[in-house]
């Protein structure tokens, strides 16, 4: 079947997104090592297919809740890399206006309802917007919660599956299955080798997906939006990958062996894996692909300028938004 | 004026604000099919069909799927069953509630209510009968009601209702059957969160309390001025934020402050009036600042213990008898 060019275009998209997330993180992890940003830094790098898959089936007004590993779903979701690389570096200009940082991105206006750096912290929130959102508001909107394997097995977990699943509520978990809890391989803390088994239990469709595919993940989230949007509850996706980097930039990773971390990314690599595919299937040459890499440098560099040039919010206004009444 | 119990008023409260704006839902445990285990719900239900939900015993979800429904544009109410439960959603509470607004720059808003009902009663014993509200002023980002009559309790609900600040509303378990006259709907007042109101003059001493220590409070005034002494009677309304002007006005003119609640003394509420008076108007002070609170003791079970951890009017009387 001959490629459409609406698949073409699409591919290009998810290229663009994950392209822009890799750059990202590689730029705000050398600008991090480099001392030039504060706080603390969890990147993304070897997860982006994820991101921009589910994000790919999500329209701007559904919203997502974030974690701590955030700047990927927030790209994905379309947000302005400007604004975020200045929220990074603490800048007035940043989409929080400095007062929330890496850990704490948001972007409202697309529906990115906030980082979390409370780990497991999202369930409830994405649960309490899709009901807002279904038996209040009574809109089509979907909410989408990004966990990761150690949040799994936070309590949270179970109140939020319970009740999506009771109320048919509008909201599609997403674990990303990176096989790290901070510092614990995911297998000694618990029994199960998919996580994605406990949606059984709560009669709600698991569904096991290379998280390395971004064609696998946007087709999964697809059927997943789809369900959600016709009412019939949600879906339970995880995403098998891995974390590439240390949990926060700047780890030394004494706990695991770093030959063998750059041994599973050679081997898996989403971007990479992307080019093949899409060298395969017709959607992309490698050297269309390089130039989307080469405006997406550009766009980083350029993010990166933009925070430098902004300014430090006005130290005076330290109290502002504690309220909306004050 | 019409007489409508406690209860009754936060149910008119509700009502009145639910009529107006259908982004208001409610949730929480037992609140649909029994109209809350106070009946502080009490024919909302019928009257809105839909918007009062029973949840599973899921009190993490109950707080966190509340504030994720107000980020996405709902004005929740939540109820918490017994205030003794909210420690299970403290992370929903302080990290999440609390901090949305701040740490997202200005882009979230959370105009939700969390319905606390508190205190001893029933021999609730340890884990049903806390007053916890002093946990709560400690955080930026929250606003803390506890009134003390049902005018109050209609009016301050409204306020928080409408606040788009996420506001916890603790409500006394024995204030609920507590009668009060109320001016019809066209002649109310609005409440104004933070504010405080002298509720009797006086120019001996002031005593300043909130929710059911207004009992004693009132109870303790009585006493005084059978002996001449004239109390000036605080009812706070808010503790976050607190009206400290009016606080510090009364002492000023008096000269003496007690201060009294149903919670434990220790780091009690209490503590934060004392502090600051202490801090703002020590000069006005003849005597020192006396404090009322339970003993640093969990809530026990029989009466001939439960009734040690209680403060009573006498109890004030005496106390603020050796001001002077």
């Amino acid at each position: 079947m001959a490629v459409t060019k609406a698949q073409k275009e699409q591919a290009a998209k998810f290229y663009e997104t994950m392209s822009t997330i890799r750059h990202f993180e590689e730029g705000v992890k050398r600008d991090f090592l480099a001392g030039e940003i504060p706080g603390f830094l969890h990147v993304y790098i070897g997860e982006e297919a994820i991101a921009t898959g589910v994000c790919g089936a999500l329209r701007s007004d559904d919203m997502i809740e974030s974690t701590h590993r955030g700047h990927g779903h927030c790209i994905a979701k379309g947000a302005d890399v400007n604004r975020m690389m200045a929220e990074i570096f603490g800048k007035k200009t940043g989409l929080c206006q400095g007062r929330g940082g890496s850990m704490h991105i948001a972007d409202f206006s697309i529906g990115m309802l906030g980082a979390n750096g409370v780990v497991g912290g999202g369930y409830n929130l994405a649960t309490g917007a899709a009901l807002a959102n279904k038996m209040v508001l009574k809109n089509d909107k979907v909410s989408v919660v990004f966990f990761g394997d150690g949040a799994s097995n936070r309590g949270t977990f179970h109140e939020a599956m319970n009740v999506a699943s009771a109320w048919k509520l509008p909201v599609i978990f997403v674990n990303e299955m990176n096989c790290w809890a901070s510092t614990t391989p995911y297998r000694t803390t618990c029994n199960t080798e998919n996580i994605s088994d406990r949606a059984y239990g709560y009669h709600v469709p698991g569904v096991v997906v290379d998280g390395q595919d971004v064609f696998a993940v946007y087709e999964a989230a697809k059927t997943a939006v789809e369900r959600a949007r016709k009412g019939e509850g949600p879906t339970f996706i995880e995403a098998k990958t891995y974390r590439i980097e240390g949990h926060f930039v700047g780890d030394p990773e004494l706990y695991r062996d770093r030959e063998e971390t750059q041994k599973i990314f050679h081997d898996t690599d989403p971007l990479k894996r992307f080019r093949a595919a899409a060298d395969k299937m017709k959607l992309m040459t490698s050297a269309e692909c390089d130039a989307i890499d080469e405006k997406c440098a550009e766009k980083i560099k350029a993010a990166k300028e933009f925070a430098l040039a902004s300014d430090y919010p006005d130290s005076s206004e330290f109290m502002k938004y504690v309220y909306v009444e004050d | 004026m019409r007489t409508l119990t406690f209860a009754q008023a936060t149910c008119e409260a509700m009502a009145e604000t639910m009529k107006k704006d259908s982004t208001i839902f409610v949730m929480g445990e037992d609140l649909a099919r029994q109209g809350g285990i106070f009946g502080q719900f009490k024919g909302l239900p019928e009257q809105f069909p839909g918007r009062i939900l029973d949840t599973p015993i899921s009190e993490t979800f109950i707080i966190g799927g509340g504030v994720g429904a107000a980020l996405a544009g709902a004005r929740p109410v939540v109820d918490m069953h017994f205030a003794d439960f909210i420690g299970v959603p403290m992370d929903e509470i302080f990290n999440q509630m609390a901090k949305a607004r701040y740490m997202f720059g200005g882009q979230a808003k959370v105009p939700l209510v969390l319905r606390a009902p508190d205190g001893m009663t029933f021999q609730g014993a340890a884990q049903h009968s806390q007053c916890v509200e002093a946990w709560f002023p400690h955080i930026p980002g929250i606003k803390v009601v506890a009134p003390s009559n049902p005018y109050d309790a209609k009016m301050v609900l409204i306020a928080a209702i409408e606040s788009d600040d996420p506001v916890l509303y603790f409500e006394n378990k024995i204030l609920y059957k507590e009668k009060g006259e109320l001016p019809e709907v066209a002649d109310q007042k609005a409440y104004k969160l933070g504010t405080a109101r002298v509720e009797r003059e006086g120019s001996d001493v002031t005593i300043v309390s909130y929710s059911i220590g207004m009992k004693n409070a009132r109870g303790a005034a009585d006493l005084l001025a059978k002996d001449g002494i004239k109390a000036e009677v605080v009812d706070l309304i808010s503790l976050s934020p607190w009206d400290k002007e009016t606080v510090l006005n009364s002492v000023k003119k008096t000269h003496r402050l007690c201060v009294v609640h149903e919670a434990v003394k220790q780091s009690g509420f209490g503590a934060e009036i004392a502090a600051t008076v202490a801090e703002e108007a020590m000069e006005y002070l003849d005597a020192p600042i006396l404090r009322f609170g339970a003993p640093f003791c969990p809530i026990p079970f029989s009466p001939s213990l439960e009734k040690m951890v209680r403060v009573y009017p006498e109890d004030l009387y005496k106390g603020i008898k050796g001001m002077f």
